[in-house]
């Protein structure tokens, strides 16, 4: 069977020129970039290529590169470094939906005593600028907010969150994890100190992540150890993958047109093709600015999961914001942070697209989930045909 | 992605008895769209008191579907006296068990069945009966977590959770599904224990093993073996995965000597014996 891959939000694949470009930092250049004999000094001149490659996606400096273990690591360690570094200030904002990487965190730390404000979004998830402007204080240490949401793909305007925060001297994170790759950033311009991406989202290997420090920004190192990354981050370098990541950006800075016509059109026909076939279903956060590739459509009277194990059947994998998805009872925090009634919210599915993606795929799936939409709601108890809208 | 057996698997994607009977002669319906599940089950029943048809709609995920087809499969045929003894422990074992969050979904199927029932018999819904709301988010009440705790002999607040779903929300209740359990765990513990002649001793720890320990230990794919009993001292041998499970001196001790002491004499100690 063939697989028709629609849930890059979650994964993507490795590209292949990623993976040739990895090959040899596992057999014959194995060395370590630190040790003092050429060997391995020539994959510590690499690695500094892949850092280059990853700040010139960025619109940022190769010395404010750090390289970390994955899109966590990275939310963790601005987010307590920035702690770390302001001792006094005990208070912390962000927003109701967030990533469990930076949301879990923040919870974690209103049980050590912080104060943590999560800014609401409004229905079509976006974040309430009112809101977050009454929210900074002078005791703020940081504020963590992501730039693209990885459920609804909706883009919160981080740029000008950031100038407000630094207006008031407090510094500012964004998880852009989703975003990198997909639209241009350019840190040098903005007043952002801190920026997480993870390798995995934009065709690197999992396993590798990156933190984005400012230069002039205190930072306080999250894993101590060696001198390695100038000392803010102890472990051997990931070499193989931090130069797969480096191939990566590269290619993500070559795609990010593609990305924004082919994908986007994809993404909207996949869209439109659904709802249009499938009655009282409506696509959460469409009215807002998203990412090109993510979609998050609602079907009503059906759950979630069942959807996913039907469209399984036929190869199409996507995502679902329902309980019984995920094993809570409770359906996406950020489907209910929008206030999305429970009985759309239990049948949504995330589909999020790569440049990988065909018509054919998306086809496939336009012609496939309609009647699996039909089927369920036969079942449901809830359905009734002449009510549909 | 949850591990599903065959069993739920082939009920979901091709679900028997789906829809309802119009002239229908007991419907219980039970969940709401909000919950994340739902069941409406309809009875078709003959004038013998045998069931000839159980149809039902459900919203909900694989498994909720699987569980109530399921549970339609086993109704048909059998007299209401009998319906009313299914448990959910037996629909889950008709799927070939259910993963421990989403044993709900059998609960809830017993639940529409009881229903169901009632209205046939023509009673009332009743309220009192169906106690005080322990779970605001979930609408679980004292009495059906009380049923569950009873039936499936749960100990902890995560078991009630992924049986009935109390709890599972903004865990407020937390301390209150904690008393409950202590509550009908204590009314399990007979006062005073007859004295048992070695033969009852033996047939009750063979019955304990059979019914309380061997299905737990089965679903990591191990086993046990009773060697003999010498006084109070009960030998055991590991069977299966538990043979080689680094873990098995733990379940010895803590599992399995913690249900014969409670099931059958406190006094027992168990020694596991390599054959």
């Amino acid at each position: 069977m063939k697989t028709v891959y629609l849930d890059n939000n979650a994964t993507t694949r490795v590209a292949p020129e990623v993976v040739d470009a990895m090959v040899p930092y596992f057999s014959e250049l194995y060395g370590n970039p630190s040790s003092a004999h050429r060997f391995g000094g020539q994959v510590a001149g690499k690695l500094n290529e892949a850092r280059e490659r990853v700040a010139a996606l960025l619109g940022a400096e190769p010395g404010e590169i750090l390289f970390t273990s994955c899109g966590t690591e990275s939310d963790n360690t601005a987010v307590m470094s920035a702690l770390a570094t302001n001792p006094g200030k005990r208070h912390v904002v962000t927003s109701r939906v967030e990533h469990p990487a930076i949301r879990t965190l923040g919870q974690h730390l209103a049980e050590r005593g912080y104060e943590v404000a999560e800014v609401p979004v409004d229905g079509e998830g976006m974040l309430d600028m009112d809101r977050y402007a009454g929210s900074l204080r002078p005791d703020t240490a940081v504020v963590s907010l992501m730039w693209a949401n990885n459920e609804t793909g909706v883009i919160f305007p981080v740029e000008e969150a950031a100038r407000m925060a630094r207006d008031q001297e407090i510094l500012f994170h964004t998880d852009a994890v989703q975003i990198a790759g997909k639209v241009p950033i350019r840190l040098k311009d903005s007043a952002i100190d801190m920026l997480s991406i993870s390798g995995h989202k934009l065709h690197a290997p999992k396993g590798i992540g990156v933190l984005y420090v400012r230069k002039g920004t205190k930072f306080s190192p999250y894993l101590i150890g060696g001198h390695q990354e100038r000392g803010r981050r102890g472990g051997t370098e990931n070499t193989a993958s931090i130069i797969g990541l480096g191939k990566a950006c590269e290619l993500a800075g070559a795609n990010m047109e593609r990305e924004n016509t082919e994908v986007r059109r994809l993404r909207d026909k996949l869209e439109t093709g659904l709802t249009d076939r499938i009655p009282n279903s409506k696509v959460n956060g469409g009215d807002a600015k998203r990412l090109p590739n993510t979609t998050s459509i609602s079907f009503e009277f059906v759950e979630g999961e069942s959807i996913l194990l039907m469209m399984d059947e036929f190869g199409i994998c996507a995502s679902s914001g329902s309980a019984c998805t995920s094993g809570s009872l409770q359906p996406s925090h950020v489907l209910r942070a929008m206030g999305i009634p429970f009985t759309m919210a239990h049948g949504s599915i995330r589909f999020s697209l790569s440049v990988y993606n065909t018509e054919e795929e998306i086809d496939f799936v336009i012609d496939k989930l309609p009647p699996i939409i039909e089927r369920l709601r036969s079942l449901s108890p809830y359905w009734d045909p002449s009510k549909a809208a | 992605m949850w591990e599903y057996t065959d069993k739920v698997k082939e009920l979901f994607l091709n679900p028997k008895n789906a829809g309802v009977i119009e002239d229908a002669d007991g419907v219980g319906e039970v969940g709401s769209m909000a919950c994340g599940d739902a069941l409406k089950l309809s009875l078709k029943i003959n004038d013998e008191g045998v069931i000839e048809d159980a149809r039902f709609q459900t919203f909900g995920c694989a498994s909720a579907i699987a569980s109530a087809s399921a549970l339609t499969e086993l109704l048909k045929g059998k007299t209401v006296e009998e319906a009313g003894k299914i448990t959910n422990q037996e629909i889950a074992d008709y799927l070939g068990g259910l993963p421990k969050e989403k044993m709900h979904c059998s609960v809830l199927g017993q639940q529409a069945l009881e229903k169901a029932l009632a209205d046939y018999r023509g009673e009332p819904p009743k309220q009192e009966e169906e106690g005080e709301v322990v779970c605001e988010c979930f609408g679980v009440t004292d009495r059906q977590i009380e049923k569950a705790v009873r039936e499936n002999n749960l100990a902890t607040v995560e078991e009630v959770t992924n049986y009935t779903k109390a709890g599972g929300g903004c865990e407020s209740c937390h301390d209150s599904i904690r008393e409950i359990i202590s509550r009908v765990r204590a009314e399990k513990q007979p006062k005073t224990r007859p004295r048992m002649s070695n033969i009852q001793k033996i047939r009750l720890i063979e019955e304990t093993l059979e019914n309380e320990i061997r299905p737990a230990l089965k679903q990591d794919g191990g086993d046990i073996e009773l060697v003999d009993v010498i006084g109070n001292r009960v030998l055991l041998s590991m069977r299966g995965a538990c043979a080689v499970c680094k873990a098995s001196e733990q379940t010895m001790k803590n599992f399995v000597e913690g249900k014969l002491q409670e099931l059958v004499l406190p006094e027992l100690v168990v020694e596991e014996v390599r054959t």
